[in-house]
């Protein structure tokens, strides 16, 4: 299949305008004749169920939690990036663009980025006249603070609870919408089937998980906005909940899904404590302002810190390595994501790392505690401090934290053209779930401004394109596609029921989410990713025959909940060592060991994989195939990344 | 792997769980033993550990709400030994630990009790009530696109710092759960101080908080008898003060109402 990914002709900055004019229109009275569908109810489809409901058409809202209120877009903690260039330090809308387009590696669409930096600038318009309640200067206006990847100072942030201040924003238009009567708002409901009619999304099968009822719903138009996939790795920084259940059995019903190698790891996490740790706690990168990051300078030292013999704080300035203000003297502790990650892991395998299992370097503030006082560090990062000392049982103000790197953000998902439109007509993917602008790595503060960018701007203009060519006649579920997706979804369901086996879930998680961290984490090569893929599909093998899930499908039942997410987990595990052993070459979170510059720096090859994996499912246990969309430079010049 | 403390020593509790198969059953306390608990665990990864022991015994594991096990979502919700996410101030059930607990203690686990709360199997409860009471004015009637610069509206800090605090609840429950009336007075207020004070919620300040308050009324939830347990308990620290803020604005609504109604 050519993969059309519809970028309007014209030079870059006029190219959303344009589109905008071109686009077909839906009168305003014909809006309430169509329906439309939209899956989770974070900042993305929040955004866009309230966005949509206003102008007019009627939304069908669902979530797996018990309120739109609690998606995991509440936990982002340090910002969204904006080019408002509110501190004359020379912002702009390019060089949003460029950082993004530059911190992706070059793997992201120019079109896209450019799209999500011009609209950048409208979501905090729209955020503040919702009361946000956005951290602010003494003369009253708007405050900024500066993240990685980036040298100026364009993040707006609420304290360290930006992600819950935009949901809550969000929310609330969305809550405003349904007293209206214009979004019908579906929560306990996870989405477990799209239907298809004569090629064209129309429908979601759902399970109501109080009652454990299926339930078919149709419409002209389908929106999913269900996050990411971090926790097929089991620890990450993800909640519990998150899954790829709805993006897969898309997926499986005919969208592409891209570049699903492409994970985030983040390098600012509370290392694992134990074996029964069932999720990791993310410290926000904004602490790389003023926290510094380092390891003893030699292995006997670090061997006394491991045992308990010295405490950090007796280390002298001397016998201390500040390993990225070394290698990076341009950008410092503020290298992107991708970068501080690996070096944290260079400095553990070289035996130089922290903590009672090595697998942890320091950040340190007591310099700017020094400097500024620790009142002043509180003002800014209180709730972080507070919430490291709940759970490490250390105080940060006394001894600097351990962190380590974490999966935290997936940059693939759901291939989608410039309308965010996937592979199957009138299905859409908007948010962490679609893989569109985030390149190989995502810049901090970047995904709160995506979430926002897709649901508020973006998706209310290209929808109504595809709906104008859709005639407005009502939908109902008694075409025969609906009963069976419906059945479909039942006979898995009995199926998962049926196997009465030894392990449990969670059990099978863990094995998986090993899997993936050891040979398709922070490095990985050809051989490791080889023998991933024969563990995998042996787990899958041994999922599908040991099982155990008790009590039945018609009743609140989360081990269920859990089996069906996990065995999603299982297929999509092997599409990713699929899609990292395709890609030989290394690129932002992507690093191939085998290719890598003398400096040990992602090395990548730009003649051969300059372009997005796009892999098209063809049927239980069968190889998926790889169909590509060229990325094309014509605004920046692909580079060595150097921070330098 | 050991924890962050080598000196910890693992626990044995004894757990008294609220077990309700459904809304319509009629439910009881279950006691179960759980042994080797870390002291580093969190409280949902005891539980974690109790409902793999019970799924492995062929049992229904303990049906609980949670999700992002950061502080921050408000989905954890369980009443600790008489207490909103147990003895821990200024905390989330979530990120309790189990280093507040010792060996050998009996742990009482049972789910919010409030009629407006209405239970869905063992310790998860309905709270869509509270989504019910924004929805009828818990926000600011603005429509996407065409909003003016979000420097245009100048707040001074303190206002700004004021409104945040406020705006930081997290819809968790906890206080109706802490009140001997089961009101929701201090969610409520929480949502109406934080509009009231800015700017941009000045236009429906009086609508809102009479809406809000009718329907928090009416889904169930007692009147507010300034004991003060909601503020004590809740896990994010809304404070008390809002609830004279919402007295004040309720009081100034009704006395100038353009509610005719």
């Amino acid at each position: 299949m050519l993969l059309d990914s519809k970028i309007p002709e014209g030079p870059l900055a006029e190219k959303w305008d344009k589109h905008k004019f071109n686009v077909k229109l839906v009168n305003p009275a014909n809006k309430r004749k169509y329906d439309v569908i939209v899956v989770g109810t974070g900042l993305a489809g929040g955004a866009a169920a309230a966005s949509l409901a206003e102008l007019g058409y009627n939304v069908k809202a669902f979530t797996y939690h018990d309120s739109p209120r609690r998606a995991h877009s509440i936990a982002a903690q340090g910002g969204i990036n904006a080019a408002k260039n509110y501190q004359n330090d020379g912002d702009s809308v390019f060089r949003l663009f460029y950082d993004t387009i530059k911190g992706g590696d070059y793997r992201a669409r120019e079109a896209n980025v450019y799209r999500l930096a011009q609209v950048s600038v409208n979501i905090i318009d729209q955020c503040v006249a919702q009361g946000v309640p956005f951290a602010r200067e003494y003369g009253g206006l708007l405050a900024n603070r500066s993240f990685g990847g980036a040298q100026v100072s364009r993040t707006f942030y609420a304290r360290g609870q930006t992600g819950q201040q935009l949901l809550l924003g969000a929310y609330s238009a969305l809550s405003r919408q349904i007293a209206y009567g214009k979004v019908k708002m579906y929560t306990r409901s996870e989405m477990l089937d799209v239907v298809i009619v004569d090629g064209q999304a129309r429908g979601i099968v759902t399970r109501n998980l109080v009652n454990g009822e299926i339930e078919t719903h149709a419409a002209h138009a389908v929106v999913l906005a269900t996050g990411g996939y971090g926790n097929v790795f089991y620890l990450s920084t993800n909640a519990k909940y998150c899954n790829v259940t709805a993006a897969w059995r898309a997926h499986k019903k005919g969208a592409f899904f891209a570049n699903p190698c492409f994970t985030q790891i983040h390098p600012t996490c509370i290392p694992v404590s134990g074996d029964y740790q069932s999720k990791l706690t993310l410290m926000s990168e904004s602490l790389r302002n003023d926290g510094r990051v380092w390891v003893p300078k030699t292995v006997e030292m670090a061997e006394r810190v491991r045992k308990g013999q010295i405490k950090p704080q007796d280390i002298a300035e001397d016998d201390r390595d500040y390993f990225l203000e070394r290698k990076y003297p341009a950008f410092g502790n503020l290298v992107p994501r991708d970068v501080a990650s690996r070096n944290a892991k260079m400095m553990c395998d070289e035996n130089r790392g922290v903590g009672s299992t090595g697998l942890a370097v320091y950040l340190d503030f007591s310099d700017i505690i020094k400097r500024t006082g620790a009142e002043a560090v509180s003002q800014k990062y209180g709730n972080l401090f507070d919430m490291y000392a709940k759970i490490t049982d250390e105080n940060p103000y006394e001894m600097p934290m351990r962190i380590y790197p974490a999966v935290h953000y997936t940059m693939g998902g759901l291939w989608v053209d410039y309308n965010l439109q996937t592979t199957v007509p009138g299905l859409y993917a908007t948010g962490e779930c679609n893989f569109s602008d985030h390149g190989a790595n995502r810049l901090g503060a970047s995904a709160l401004m995506q979430g926002l960018a897709d649901g508020y701007f973006v998706i209310p203009y290209t929808i109504g394109d595809y709906l104008a060519n859709t005639p407005p006649k009502p939908v109902d579920t008694n075409h025969p596609a609906f009963a069976e997706s419906k059945a479909y979804v039942q006979a898995r369901t009995e199926q998962l029921l049926g196997i009465k086996g030894n392990r449990t879930p969670d059990e099978f998680h863990k094995a998986l989410g090993h899997i993936m961290w050891e040979y398709c984490g922070m490095a990985r090569t050809a051989e490791g990713l080889k023998h991933a893929k024969a563990e995998i599909q042996r787990l899958r093998k041994e999922f599908w025959s040991d099982v155990k899930v008790v009590g039945t499908g018609e009743e609140m039942n989360q081990a269920l909940e859990k089996a069906g997410r996990v065995a999603d987990f299982l297929e999509l595990g092997e599409l990713m060592v699929d899609d990292a052993y395709n890609r030989n070459e290394s690129c932002g979170g992507h690093f191939r060991e085998e290719y890598q510059t003398p400096e040990g720096e992602a090395l990548r090859d730009d003649e051969n994989y300059a372009y997005v994996a796009a892999w098209e499912y063809q049927g239980d246990n069968q190889p998926e195939k790889l169909n590509k969309e060229e990325l094309v430079f014509e605004n920046v010049k692909l580079t060595q990344r150097s921070y330098k | 792997m050991a924890g962050s403390n080598p000196n910890a020593k693992p626990m044995n509790l004894t757990l008294k769980v609220w077990r309700q198969p459904n809304r319509q059953a009629q439910g009881q306390i279950v006691e179960y033993h759980v042994k080797d608990i870390s002291p580093d665990m969190s409280f949902l990864e005891m539980l974690d550990v109790l409902n793999e022991d019970l799924l492995h015994a062929g049992q229904d594991p303990v049906a609980f709400d949670h999700d992002c096990r950061e502080g921050i979502c408000g989905s954890c919700d369980l009443f600790i030994n008489g207490r909103s996410h147990g003895p821990e101030k200024g905390t989330t059930t979530c990120q309790l630990h189990m280093r507040k607990f010792s060996d050998g203690d009996t742990i009482t686990i049972e789910p919010w009790r409030a009629n407006a709360f209405p239970v869905n199997k063992d310790l998860s409860v309905d709270r869509s009530a509270f989504d019910r009471i924004i929805q009828a004015g818990g926000y600011v009637s603005v429509n996407t696109g065409g909003a003016p610069d979000g420097n245009e509206i100048p707040i001074p800090k303190e206002i700004a710092d004021r409104a945040f605090e406020a705006a930081t609840c997290i819809g968790c429950g906890a206080c109706v759960a802490a009140c001997k009336n089961a009101s929701a007075m201090l969610f409520v207020s929480a949502k109406v101080s934080q509009l009231a004070l800015l700017p941009q919620g000045n236009v429906e300040r009086k609508t809102r908080v009479e809406n809000m308050v009718a329907q928090m009324d009416k889904e169930g939830f007692g009147a507010c008898t300034n004991i003060g347990s909601c503020a004590a308990e809740c896990p994010v620290g809304i404070s008390l003060e809002n609830i004279a803020i919402l007295n004040r604005e309720f009081l100034a609504a009704k006395a100038t109402s353009n509610n005719l109604a």
